[in-house]
């Protein structure tokens, strides 16, 4: 089956690597996707505080043009990714709601949403439809020796009846899963599942600096010679802001931060500078940066 | 049903004898549905009665006995001790953000301290006084049934990603409480109260991390509760902080083209005017120019972007 890409805004923005290793991979890996070019913003919890109503309007909208197509969703930002989640629940588990966004759908857009589509990040339909065994036949540069530090992103885990479909939200495994299955070896750390602060960046950057460099330096103590994450939100927040940690702690870490599909990009064998890991702030060193 | 052997691994701290804490092991035969409560209660009562802890009803309505079980704050009477062994061990901390006494027991004082900031009591307009009660009718209660049922036991405030790196912050059950008396059909302080929540440290500083509302054993649910208050003060035209421009960002942006605009969101948000603001953001953008990251300077627009104005265009009406 072809997927419906949600690429979210990052991925058209700031962060274009990670639409372009996303491509990569779902090529290596046989898997069909086909971008939205008609989706709007999941709002990314912004929008839903100007109104939640209308915030769920517009991702019913999303939905709606999924299932028309007959496609599932397939988002690459943990955030897009949690808060489609959390809104597809909101409509599916409440009959009264779902009929108000309907006919708000139905009103200004002439659509409508079913509640057939499913909606999953790239990491997930990696486990869960693609299968674990069958990424493991796939790989033919085991990534032996990199040791990679996973950063969920809050929308992943919490809250999690409402955004989360790890097997244990306030102990994931999912990520440390696939990084074994790449040959790589997963580092474990206290702030995995913090959060990294980007949305507070506008509000109080000083709050939001401390987040991430806690993270960075978190994962850089614990022996990581990268931290990977499915959200380019933490990206932007970890590795774009990286050189002005030093205001807000002493020592300065300084680690590379990969996006989840540049990790799986590089284990199937597409080479480093077709991965755009030369747009990050921080560059990578040793093993990676050879490939 | 037989019991299980389990070792409990728990945080000991005496203030006369110890700079820092330790961690200290106790072995249980654990039945099956047995409390962590009821656990450590045993491992006072039967191995060590020099162990430290609070509690009182059991029945998760008193709020005295949030402890972090592997890591994470939880109501220790609400919680089967079965239901957290991992490798055959149950890790307790005392909740986090406050200082600790002395083992599972904290200073709970900055906890207490910040629903001053909020005024916790109903200011009902003293010139309107009823000859009996004042009412209200379900569905105005229906506003504040959720923000009333919190039971004060700290377990959001614990887990908060924003009080570990900033203690200023009014913090989650705190910003529940002002929703709480904000949307009181009986109280004739709203804007005041709105203005206020509204100010630094307040709703605005919430990073949505979602910890307070996966932590609390009721229904309060404080980073919902967050949203509704943001909700109103937009609504109420509250727009002159960063977070308020923020989301106005969005709605320029988002409610025009469907995608957001990143390089107008931030100055936005900082405020056009607002030159500390802005030049705070120039090294950042140029570190991104220099990599060819920057987000392209002419704004994409989704296909079918009319259909995304239409929806804001009803914006008004879907807020009532
Ligand atoms: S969601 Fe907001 S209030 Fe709740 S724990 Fe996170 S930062 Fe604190
Ligand atoms: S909001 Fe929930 S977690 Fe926080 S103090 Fe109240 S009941 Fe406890």
């Amino acid at each position: 089956m072809k997927y419906a890409l949600f690429t979210g805004c990052v991925a058209k923005g700031a962060g274009r690597e990670l639409l372009t290793a996303t491509m990569k991979a779902l090529a290596k890996l046989g898997i069909e996707a086909e971008e939205m070019k008609d989706a709007a913003c999941c709002g990314a919890g912004v929008v839903q505080e100007d109104s939640h109503t209308m915030a769920a309007v517009l991702n019913a909208r999303t939905y709606a043009l999924a299932e028309e197509r007959g496609q599932d969703i397939m988002n690459i930002c943990t955030t897009c990714q949690g808060v489609h989640r959390q809104t597809q629940r909101e409509l599916d588990d409440n009959p009264a709601f779902k009929a108000l966004v309907n006919k708000e759908l139905d009103a200004t857009c002439g659509r409508r949403y079913e509640g057939k589509v499913k909606i999953r990040h790239f990491y997930e339909v990696l486990l869960q439809e693609f299968g674990i065994e069958k990424l493991k036949e796939k790989v033919v540069r085991p990534l032996t020796g990199v040791k990679v530090a996973p950063f969920y992103g809050c929308y992943a885990v919490r809250p999690p009846a409402e955004v989360s479909d790890c097997s244990d939200p306030d102990d994931p495994d999912e990520l440390e899963t696939l990084i074994r299955a790449l040959g790589a070896e997963p580092v474990s750390y206290d702030e995995r599942l913090k959060c990294c602060g980007f949305p507070v960046l506008m509000m109080n950057k000083d709050n939001s600096m401390k987040m991430s460099a806690n993270a960075v330096a978190g994962a850089q103590k614990a022996g990581a010679d990268a931290m990977v994450t499915p959200c380019p939100l933490c990206h932007l927040n970890m590795d774009a802001y990286q050189p002005e940690f030093g205001a807000v702690m002493d020592e300065e870490p300084h680690l590379p931060v990969l996006h989840f599909p540049q990790l799986v990009a590089l284990a199937l064998g597409v080479p480093g500078k077709e991965l755009g890991l030369d747009k990050h702030i921080v560059r990578m060193e040793g093993t990676i940066a050879s490939m | 049903m037989t019991a299980t052997n389990v070792t409990f691994k728990v945080f000991r701290f005496d203030p006369e004898k110890d700079t820092e804490g330790r961690y200290q092991d106790y072995t249980l035969a654990v039945a099956p549905g047995e409390t962590i409560l009821n656990c450590v209660n045993r491992i006072k009562w039967e191995q060590d009665q020099t162990l430290a802890h609070r509690f009182s009803c059991g029945s998760a309505i008193c709020g005295s006995c949030a402890m972090k079980i592997n890591g994470h704050a939880t109501l220790v009477c609400k919680t089967q001790a079965m239901d957290k062994v991992k490798d055959g061990v149950i890790r307790i901390d005392p909740i986090g953000n406050l200082k600790p006494l002395r083992d599972l027991v904290v200073d709970l004082t900055p906890f207490w301290k910040s629903f001053e900031k909020v005024e916790p009591w109903l200011a009902p307009d003293a010139h309107s006084a009823p000859e009996k009660e004042r009412l209200q009718t379900p569905e105005q209660f229906a506003k504040i049934d959720n923000s009333t049922t919190c039971i004060m036991c700290a377990a959001c405030f614990s887990d908060c990603n924003v009080l570990e790196v900033d203690k200023r912050y009014y913090g989650p059950a705190t910003l529940a409480k002002a929703h709480r008396f904000i949307f009181d059909s009986r109280d004739a302080r709203t804007e005041a109260r709105l203005r206020k929540v509204t100010e630094e440290t307040g709703v605005w500083d919430c990073t949505h991390c979602g910890e307070c509302s996966t932590r609390c054993p009721t229904e309060t649910k404080p980073l919902a509760r967050i949203n509704e208050i943001r909700q109103a003060a937009m609504k109420a035209g509250m727009h002159d902080t960063s977070g308020a421009r923020h989301v106005l960002g969005f709605r320029e942006t988002v409610g025009k083209r469907g995608l957001l605009d990143e390089n107008y969101v931030p100055i936005r948000s900082v405020g056009f005017f607002n030159l500390a603001g802005l030049l705070s953001l120039a090294p950042v953008g140029l570190r991104m120019l220099a990599r060819g990251k920057n987000p392209p300077f002419i704004p994409h627009s989704i296909e079918k972007a009319g259909e995304v104005r239409a929806i804001f265009a009803k914006r008004e009406e879907l807020n009532k």
